[in-house]
């Protein structure tokens, strides 16, 4: 039985849909990742499933119960904000023991659920003190022990990682996916960084525009884009893209090699001759720009191994031979979507 | 050279004008504080410097003012009128103030520009109308008429002044406490009042002195000495025929003035940035 | 791939157990004991001083009988009257200006840091803090005809002489200036605190890169600064003109109205035509004479303010 299913949800503020129907399902225990650009609609969408927003149409249904015109507080979910919006009058401890309280769970049986989380995301000596004494990382453990402690059905989480500067992301991205696999709570997780979706989702729904463009694991939505969004806003570099009379043609920089470097394996390859004009060394890659023969207007990237190129075959203003394997080829038709080889 | 004496010029100048500002503003201070400690022959003697004494000083003014005028009692209807009047402003515009702080929508700007309208109402035009509503109720001539009616602006005041409070407030907190478990409303008790705190004190002082400032409609509803809220009393009542007490005016005067001139330096910074959150978006 | 078993859909939940959780209804009611406060006590009060001025009322024959404009006529043929309006405007108009320009120049002294500036600060803001009568009270005894302190120190200085000595407050056109300057003391204090909130609310940012383009203190102060805070003094200047336009307490501490009606002012001669005289409907019609500018203030400074906003 899916933990969230959304049949059709729409949302409408001032005749803008924020959300254009948008239908989904979330089994029990997958890591979800709603990923889209700022303004797509992912946040609001969050914010109807848990109850802070209500939808203009459409149902939502946790574990089974249509939840439509219930309170948060009736759903079984709970939610980790951007600023984690601990409570700054109350300690660590009455910040994780306050969901408890107002359900009215015994005092005994709120020790022992608040000493269980605390024990379960390391910070039982830290029960004593106030938010304002935390570290970030630290108030980051004490938002999920309080949304956990009541063991919801569903955990959602609004872009925990945004105010954390570079370094810390990458830990933090790594505690929390370690910690939902421990726990096997069912995740909702949005964020507009696909490094931090790929990294994270079980499986990613891509958001653009209040519509779900396509649902998948992180291998498919990489691989196999169902149109050009998705195929762009997923990579980076993203993905290069010729367009023909209105189609497209879309090859991935990692695929975009000279073409004495590509392994012909079977099916072949596409040539292009390319002119180099700037290249950027990142030290573990690099990144070539160029243009195209044929397609001046559009600027291209490779992204290539720098141990094992030539210095020769992308010196900077000359046309150099470069191929793409036929099988890392992506047709897109007129309306964006992704096509079978025309 | 020339730049050391252009540099003095703008000193002196500068210190000139504070000094310039505070004499203007505290003379008159200054002279309630002398008035109320000279002696009657000192006082009014038109040969003598008023600067300063001339006989020695002396306490019987305040003496006076406690002992033969209602002044004490001037005091505790003030005080107790300020009190109720807290109370009843704050039952009304804290929920107030919240409630249009987060109401985002045409209505709630509407309603916020309504509020902030009706403070702008004229005392001078509604005390005719109040004035037969209060004898009608049985209150004229009663404390409890000011008790009654000083919410009309205490309570648009506060509900502007806390909804810049509250506007300033992250949304996070309150929705956390929802997502948590809370009502609506018990979020607002739970949360909102208790990290409030600082403005509710603000708004608390700031009813406060606008009780004690108000004159026009104490004038209006009461007549009798005892019913006398502190300002009415000491601006009308120390007089007898055509004399004027001036000791004894002053030295109440200077009274009743300490507590609000002290509770608006402590409070002002706060009341700035209350209404600048509300008036300036 | 996860099987997806279309589940049994229970009944949802009814509305009424959460109508409280409704922001829109929470948010109602929370407004509602407000609302109601000033719908009661002022609204209604403000129907009925409409209606009164078009009635007969006086407290001696309270008649409900409709009369009309007849009041309004009676009073703008009384000359008593438009001298009344006319201070009324010379009164506003003259103390908010001068209050103003205190204002705006006590508030660039204060900008700068120098020692004592916290106690400086706290006595420039006392004459707003005051009570207005308590402080009415204190000028009316530095205007004293005889022992005038003003008065004394011109004498002392040698600028007059005792016979010469003006009495301020018995002379129709000294008592106005009295009357005028009190009120611009009482005022200049709140300027002060208006300009000193905007000119500090002026982003470090944007008067850092007029430095930089070249501009010296007065073309940043006049063309920068003075611009962005003029929303902000314009709803100081909206409290100013309406508190003003419509007090009584200083005209009836200092002067009585007098000499001879010189300094009355509109809330004054409404309260001693309607309450004193007991004419109810006459002095309801007075005191609505201050509506229209009241109106027009406001209505143009919002549309300033909206205007301007950034």
């Amino acid at each position: 039985m899916a933990a969230v299913l959304t049949r059709n949800i729409t949302k409408t503020f001032n005749d803008v849909a924020a959300v254009n129907g948008i239908t989904l399902t979330v089994p029990d225990g997958e890591f979800m990742v709603l990923l889209g650009p700022s303004g797509c609609g992912k946040t609001t969408f969050l914010r109807i499933i848990c109850g802070l927003e209500r939808q203009t149409s459409g149902d939502l249904l946790i574990d089974g119960n249509v939840v439509n015109d219930m309170p948060p507080r009736a759903r079984g979910v709970a939610m980790m904000f951007q600023s984690y919006g601990l409570y700054p009058h109350y300690t660590v401890r009455n910040n994780i023991a306050f969901p408890l309280r107002t359900q009215r769970v015994p005092r005994a049986e709120i020790e022992k659920k608040v000493a269980w989380a605390a024990q379960l995301l390391g910070i039982e000596r830290l029960l004593e003190r106030r938010p304002r004494q935390l570290s970030g990382g630290e108030r980051q453990r004490v938002a999920l022990a309080r949304a956990l402690v009541r063991e919801p059905t569903a955990l959602l989480l609004d872009e925990p990682l945004s105010n954390l500067d570079a370094k810390l992301r990458a830990s933090a991205r790594q505690e929390i996916k370690l910690f939902q696999q421990r726990v096997g709570t069912t995740t909702i997780y949005v964020t507009h960084d696909q490094v931090e979706a790929m990294g994270m989702g079980d499986r990613i729904a891509v958001i653009d525009h209040g519509k779900v463009r396509q649902v998948g694991t992180p291998a498919e939505i990489y691989d196999e884009p169902a149109d050009r969004f998705v195929a762009t806003f997923v990579g980076t570099p993203p993905m290069n893209l010729l367009s023909r009379g209105g189609a497209h043609l879309g090859f991935r920089p990692e695929n975009f090699l000279p073409k004495d470097m590509i392994d012909d394996g079977n099916g072949g390859v596409a040539e292009f001759s390319f002119r180099v004009d700037r290249s950027e060394y990142l030290g573990s890659e690099r990144i070539v720009y160029g243009v195209v023969e044929g397609f001046d207007a559009q600027v291209i990237t490779a992204k290539l191994p720098p141990a094992h190129v030539a210095e020769d075959s992308i010196r900077p203003g000359e046309w150099h031979p470069f191929a793409v394997r036929n099988g890392a080829l992506r047709y897109f038709d007129q309306d964006g979507k992704r096509t079978s080889r025309h | 050279m020339k730049r050391a004496i252009a540099n003095t010029l703008r000193e002196v100048s500068f210190y000139g004008a504070v000094a310039f500002f505070v004499v203007l503003t505290a003379f008159p201070f200054y002279w309630m504080l002398i008035t109320s400690l000279k002696s009657n022959p000192d006082l009014y003697n038109v040969t003598n410097i008023p600067f300063w004494f001339n006989e020695a000083p002396t306490l019987e003014h305040f003496e006076y003012l406690f002992e033969q005028t209602q002044f004490a009692r001037w005091l505790l209807n003030s005080l107790i009128i300020g009190l109720c009047v807290v109370v009843i402003t704050l039952l009304a515009a804290l929920p107030a103030g919240y409630s249009l702080a987060r109401m985002t929508g045409r209505t709630g700007e509407a309603l916020g520009i309504g509020i902030f309208l009706t403070y702008l109402v004229p005392p001078t035009l509604l005390f005719l109308p109040l004035s037969r509503i209060v004898a009608s109720l049985g209150l004229q001539n009663s404390m409890w008429s000011l008790v009654l009616v000083y919410p009309t602006f205490t309570i648009p005041f506060c509900t502007w002044l806390l909804m810049g409070f509250f506007k300033a407030m992250p949304v996070e907190i309150e929705e956390a406490a929802i997502v948590d478990g809370c009502s609506l409303f018990g979020a607002f008790v739970r949360m909102v009042l208790p990290l409030s705190l600082p403005a509710i004190l603000t708004a608390v002082i700031f009813t406060f002195t606008l009780t004690l400032q108000e004159f026009v409609y104490a004038l209006t509803f009461i007549s009798s000495s005892a019913q006398k809220p502190i300002t009415l009393g000491v601006a009308t009542d120390l007089v007898r025929g055509d004399i004027f007490f001036w000791g004894e005016i002053m030295a109440g005067a200077l009274i009743a003035s300490i507590p609000v001139a002290i509770a608006y330096n402590l409070f002002l910074d706060r009341f700035i940035s209350g209404i600048t959150g509300g008036a300036v978006k | 791939m996860v099987e997806i078993v279309e589940p049994i859909a229970t009944k949802p939940a009814s509305r009424f157990r959460f109508l409280l959780d409704q922001r829109s209804v929470l948010g109602a009611v929370l407004v509602t004991p407000a609302i109601l406060y000033v719908l009661l006590l002022v609204g209604v009060p403000f129907l009925l001083a409409l209606y009164y001025s078009v009635s007969a009322y006086t407290i001696y024959d309270p008649s409900w009988r409709f009369v009309g404009l007849a009041n309004f006529r009676q009073i703008i043929h009384n000359p008593a009257f438009l001298e009344t309006l006319g201070n009324t405007f010379l009164f506003t108009f003259a103390s908010q200006l001068l209050g103003l320009i205190l204002g705006k120049f006590g508030a660039l002294l204060l900008l700068r840091p120098f020692p004592g500036r916290k106690l400086v600060r706290a006595i420039i803001i006392l004459p707003w803090a005051v009570p207005i009568a308590l402080a009415s009270v204190a000028w009316e005894w530095m205007f004293d005809s005889l022992y005038s302190v003003i008065n004394w120190t011109m004498i002392a200085l040698g600028i007059i002489d005792r016979s010469q000595a003006p009495n301020w407050l018995g002379n129709p056109h000294l008592a106005m200036l009295c009357v005028i300057v009190v009120n611009a003391w009482r005022f200049f204090p709140f300027a002060i605190v208006i300009f000193l909130a905007g000119i500090t609310a002026v982003p470090q940012d944007i008067i850092d890169a007029a430095t930089v383009d070249g501009a010296g203190f007065w073309r940043r102060n006049y063309q920068i600064i003075m611009p962005m805070i003029l929303p902000i003094v314009a709803i100081g200047l909206i409290f100013g003109i309406v508190f003003t336009f419509t007090d009584l307490s200083v005209v009836y501490l200092l002067t009585n109205g007098g000499p001879i009606g010189a300094t009355s002012v509109l809330g004054f001669q409404g309260f001693q035509v309607g309450i004193v005289s007991g004419d109810v409907s006459h002095g309801a019609a007075i005191s609505l004479f201050m509506l229209p500018v009241l109106f027009v203030v406001v209505i143009a400074m919002l549309r300033f303010i909206r205007r301007r906003e950034i």
